[in-house]
């Protein structure tokens, strides 16, 4: 680790890719929350597999790998995919799902055919376009990192400009458009920036996995919160907190692919979320259930008691534990539990209900039945 | 003695894939009414709305609100579309919907502040949800996501409002405390337009009914044209039914 910041301290070149990766997760993050709101989870893996045609035929042009050029081609092939995309499902009966497939493995397909015939060329530039496939952080340049600073700074003015606008759409479209606002409008101002985080994260963590890098961070902060603005924000910290320990981790360990990496530790944040979190956390869940099947079981126990106690005119006269023998519901540990509780007296081989036991118990019966 | 007409649809047609969902409607709705929009399922009543709405938009036809078309007079309609059409898991509470409401006359950008909270706390008590204002809405039953719906359009304070199924899936008591709001509406001047499908309280619960079943097949006073005759028209079954008696 002291390794690791000292190394920071003073390689020029991994400050800029760890403010790059930074900039780039937490601009997914935040990006990658009115994705998944929006139900387009799947659109991004589709645009992000889909600009890879685009980066192969700007390079077929160009015959130079000038970044910003290839990364322009990638957002063009991007754009073109997401009209496909809208068009099939607009004008055919196909859902969805099928016009997602279909579009990401025909525009990724193309993509390959294209990168495999570029590498057969006689040309000592063609090389390093594969990095397009996996990313290759490495590769960042500080004037990259700028230009993802700069856009990152205009989605985030553009966010909190429309914030209202995007909340609207993404919950109720149809309200949205009697209202007088144009919905198409704020949803393809809010599909272009999507797009165009794709597009910036495709040299750092590549087509294949970049769907990751957009979803991952949103999954996980919806998990913690049920705010919007709360959830944008976490989803912010966890992307750009993913760049970070990616870079490190890829940067200690030898031979480390940093983007893969980056979406490894996105992951270990969903998981933790999805088990962790108090709100909607598979654990807490669990607990809570057991807790519920506990207090049923407590409450069979005393309305049991409560059916033998009603009998008698005085309501906490005792009676022998052994009277429960007959009933499965009680142990020890459940007396105990109800005594704690102020619902029953123990004493010795006697229990009693209190005025209060009484009630709750006479209380369950009405509410049951 | 002639009634002000607050919204004139004329020649309405809408289609999907070539099937028409609407066929040539014109109807015409007077101020003041609460009027339900009967007919059975594919007739087209959300349909109809949405398209008076301009969310869907229609092959041909206009629609004219108080004499002028309706993109100009939005600010006076207010909608309240079927509870099933949104995600309730959505990240948000209960007031923040219904602040909704205030976010058209707001307009772009615009941030909401306090006068728009007090509005929308004023509706929300209307509605009897106050205490559930911090509610994530994923967290509230059925009745309770159509009133925070409702809430929500009283907000917009407009003159015409359009309901698509209110009642569906709400309890007994959610059904009444609706109506009863409704009512208020009509008693303040308002129009009131209902998606309903449940012929038996038409009578009790609305004062004008449109007979729907891709074209119009009846429209007027509940007292007047909710009959055998109509029902039959519309539902395509012979209804001998005691609901009118």
């Amino acid at each position: 680790m002291k390794q690791y910041f000292d190394l920071l301290m003073m390689d020029y070149t991994l400050q800029i890719i760890t403010l790059g990766t930074a900039v780039l997760g937490a601009l997914c993050g935040v990006l990658g929350s009115f994705a998944v709101l929006r139900k387009q989870s799947l659109l991004g893996d589709a645009i992000s597999h889909a600009s890879l045609p685009g980066i192969a035929i700007v390079f077929l042009v160009l015959g130079v790998k000038n970044n910003n050029g290839l990364l322009f081609g990638a957002l063009l092939s991007g754009l073109v995919s997401a009209v496909f995309i809208k068009g099939i499902i607009s004008k055919t009966h196909l859902k969805s799902d099928t016009a997602l497939g279909v579009v990401l493995s025909t525009f990724f397909g193309f993509g390959m055919l294209l990168l495999t015939y570029i590498q057969k060329l006689p040309n000592a530039n063609q090389s390093g376009l594969e990095k397009y496939l996996f990313g290759q952080a490495a590769t960042l340049l500080a004037s990259d990192v700028w230009l993802m600073s700069a856009i990152a700074g205009i989605a985030l003015i553009v966010v909190l400009l429309f914030w209202k606008e995007f909340k609207m759409v993404l919950f109720d479209a149809d309200y949205t458009t009697t209202l007088g606002f144009h919905v198409k409008f704020i949803d393809t101002l809010m599909t272009s920036f999507i797009v165009i985080a794709i597009v910036l994260g495709l040299q750092t963590v590549g087509v294949v996995l970049m769907s990751a890098m957009l979803l991952a961070p949103a999954a996980a902060a919806r998990q913690w919160t049920n705010s919007l603005s709360k959830m944008v924000f976490l989803a912010g910290i966890f992307g750009a907190t993913s760049g970070v320990l990616g870079t490190a981790i890829s940067a200690s360990a030898n031979n480390l692919s940093t983007g893969p990496v980056i979406v490894l530790i996105a992951t270990v944040f969903v998981m933790i979320s999805f088990v962790f979190s108090p709100i909607r956390g598979l654990l807490f869940r669990q607990i809570k259930l057991w807790k519920n099947r506990n207090d049923l079981k407590l409450m069979k126990t005393l309305l049991f008691m409560y059916n033998i106690a009603k009998n008698h005119e005085n309501i906490s006269h005792p009676h022998k534990i052994q009277l429960l023998n007959n009933f499965q519901g009680y142990t020890r540990k459940s007396l105990k539990s109800l005594e704690s509780e102020e619902l029953i007296l123990l004493d010795k081989g006697d229990w009693s209900l209190t005025e209060k036991g009484f009630d709750t118990a006479k209380n369950l019966y009405t509410n049951q039945s | 003695m002639e009634d002000k007409i607050a919204i004139a649809i004329d020649d309405l047609t809408v289609a999907y894939n070539y099937k028409p969902v609407l066929w040539d409607i014109d109807l015409q709705i007077p101020e003041g009414v609460l009027m339900a929009i009967v007919g059975p399922n594919g007739a087209g009543k959300s349909t109809l709305l949405k398209s008076i709405l301009d969310i869907i938009k229609p092959l041909a036809g206009t629609v004219t609100v108080y004499e002028k078309p309706y993109k100009k007079q939005r600010h006076l309609v207010a909608y309240v579309p079927q509870k099933g059409s949104v995600d309730w898991d959505f990240p948000t509470t209960a007031l923040d919907v219904v602040m909704m409401g205030t976010y058209g006359s707001l307009g772009w950008i615009k941030r909401p502040g306090k006068a728009e909270k007090k509005l929308a706390l004023e509706a929300l008590e209307k509605v009897g949800m106050l205490t559930f204002q911090d509610r994530q809405i994923s967290q509230l039953s059925g009745g309770q996501q159509q009133r925070i719906f409702l809430a929500r359009a009283l907000v917009q304070n407009a003159a015409i409002y359009f309901m698509d199924e209110p009642f569906q899936g709400v309890d007994a008591t959610t059904e009444k405390a609706i109506i009863q709001i409704l009512k208020e509406l009509r008693k303040a001047g308002k129009t009131v337009v209902v998606v309903h499908h449940d012929l038996q309280t038409v009578p009790e619960y609305f004062d004008w009914v449109t007979f729907l079943n891709v074209k119009k097949i009846a429209t007027g006073p509940v007292a007047q044209i909710f009959n055998d005759d109509n029902l039959t028209k519309t539902y395509g079954i012979n209804y001998k039914t005691s609901i009118v008696e």
